[in-house]
């Protein structure tokens, strides 16, 4: 392993100290696109909603409650996943899950918020339940990001915390990012639907090369 | 704590205008003002001086349409001069639904205002009494529009008139939208939209109607800030029609104030906008950044 610092006589084997810098890296890079993708892709639910149910305080009233509630769902997932021994490998699943579920939204969403629409008349609870069946299956798996990422990077109880704070500051710095980026200039340059691939795209892609790290770190480190 | 203070003095600002501030209400989608100016009584959706998009009233002579673009949202009659069922997207201070009712007393008209404050006002100060034939319907115009296709609802006259105050509502100018609104029109209706004359808005609004309706009208005068497009489903009637229904209506408009003769002049189907800028859809309408754009 990567890790010579660590290596002294009196401490513990080195991969049980500390993650490899490149795995470390790779980590925080990931956490961070999780976070820019769960802000931008709740900017734009209030974009796809607004056709049918306006874009009035309570529509946003739905789309927060909703992706708050599947990134709650998702938090306690992510982190009952990473119980199970814990690999870059298997994080990098969760980016394909997110990128292949977040990439056919662009093409069902306007099916299914007309199919709510059809049904519900009252714009508060058809915007919820529209959000609902729009958004909580891309955000629950993007919200397993957060609890795996910090699985993979503690190794001691102590540090823990450290950890943790580290890579909430780094996935949420991501998620301002993501908000800024797609409210200031993603939606003056793009059609929403092609935002929604190009995050779907980005997420299969971090996927991808996280797995292929993985490999080259196992097979040739 | 400079901020604040430069917050609350924006209503005594107006007041170096001679302008007396009568009400002032956060509402959940503005800052709605009603201020006195004179004898006029006006309804203001904003703080800021360049964007008091705004209705009043002149309380010595109450019928009067003050503002140049109400009077000339009314050049729809000279497109289709008997409308019997009329949609009108935002209320205001109800000055144009007082003149419509006037105007055409046999037509029902569906007021569809978002804001349930801006109605509560316009009872209060503005004197809108809504007759038995007019409906007032809070809700988002979009949704309205989507639920009354639904229904099979179609107009004779639909005006837009739902662009003021800060923000605009950016659902309310895609080409999907004008679609529906389309959809809603009976053979020979009218929309009329009161919207932007100027920033870069004004070429994608303009590129936005005329790939929905094909040639439409369009109204700018010198005193106002606002330009006026009037579009049908159908060819739009011959120069020679518009002049010999601005005939038809000139006695009655008078009292409003509406120098309806002039208009047929006025109206154009000239491109004076940049055709290669990009139509408003739903999945592209960034209106308010546009706006912020000089052409």
């Amino acid at each position: 392993m990567n890790a010579p610092s660590n290596r002294d006589a009196t401490g513990p084997p080195a991969d049980e100290q500390s993650p490899s810098p490149a795995k470390a890296a790779t980590v925080t890079v990931l956490a961070f696109s999780g976070g820019f993708v769960i802000m931008s892709l709740e900017l734009l639910g209030g974009r796809m909603l607004a056709p049918w149910f306006g874009s009035s305080i309570y529509v946003w009233g739905s789309i927060i409650t909703v992706f708050m509630l599947a990134l709650a769902l998702g938090y306690l997932v992510g982190g009952r996943l990473s119980l199970h021994g814990p690999t870059l490998t298997r994080f990098a699943v969760i980016f394909l899950c997110a990128g292949c579920i977040l990439g056919p939204l662009a093409l069902a969403a306007e099916p299914i918020t007309t199919w709510v629409f059809d049904r519900i008349h009252d714009p508060r609870y058809g915007s919820l339940l529209a959000a609902l069946a729009l958004f909580v299956a891309p955000t629950v798996v993007l919200g397993m990001i957060s609890p795996y990422s910090v699985s993979l990077l503690v190794r001691v109880r102590e540090e823990s915390g450290k950890v943790a704070g580290t890579l909430y500051f780094v996935s949420t710095i991501g998620s301002a990012l993501g908000t800024l980026a797609t409210s200031f200039y993603f939606v003056l340059w793009f059609e929403v639907n092609n935002i929604i691939i190009t995050l779907s795209a980005t997420l299969l892609a971090l996927g991808v090369a996280a797995m292929v790290l993985d490999r080259v770190r196992v097979h040739g480190g | 704590m400079l901020l604040l203070q430069l917050f609350f003095a924006a209503p005594s600002a107006a007041g170096a205008w001679g302008a007396e501030v009568i009400h002032r209400e956060q509402s959940l989608y503005q800052t709605i003002l009603v201020v006195r100016r004179g004898d006029l009584l006006c309804l203001q959706f904003s703080t800021r001086q360049e964007r008091r998009n705004q209705s009043c009233r002149d309380e010595t002579d109450p019928d009067r349409l003050v503002f140049g673009y109400t009077r000339m949202m009314l050049a729809a009659l000279l497109l289709n001069p008997e409308p019997e069922r009329i949609f009108m997207a935002g209320l205001g201070g109800g000055s144009l639904v007082v003149a419509l009712t006037d105007l055409l007393p046999e037509a029902t008209i569906d007021v569809v205002e978002i804001d349930p404050a801006v109605v509560d006002v316009a009872r209060r100060f503005f004197e809108f009494q809504p007759g038995s034939r007019t409906r007032v319907i809070v809700r988002d115009a979009r949704v309205f529009a989507k639920r009354a296709l639904r229904e099979g609802a179609s107009y004779d006259l639909i005006l837009l008139d739902a662009y003021g105050g800060d923000y605009i509502p950016e659902h309310l100018m895609t080409a999907e939208f004008l679609e529906e609104i389309g959809a809603l029109l009976a053979p020979g209706g009218v929309v009329v939209a009161n919207t932007f004359a100027h920033s870069q808005l004004y070429d994608h609004e303009s590129v936005t109607y005329r790939q929905v309706f094909g040639p439409f009208y369009n109204l700018k005068r010198n005193d106002s800030d606002n330009r006026i497009v009037l579009a049908m489903n159908d060819s739009l009637p011959p120069k020679e029609l518009l002049t010999s229904n601005a005939n038809r209506w000139r006695g009655a408009m008078r009292p409003l104030g509406v120098p309806v003769a002039s208009y047929p002049r006025a109206l154009t189907t000239r491109i004076d906008w940049d055709r290669d800028k990009r139509a408003l859809t739903d999945q592209y309408s960034p209106a308010n950044l546009l706006r912020e754009r000089p052409r």
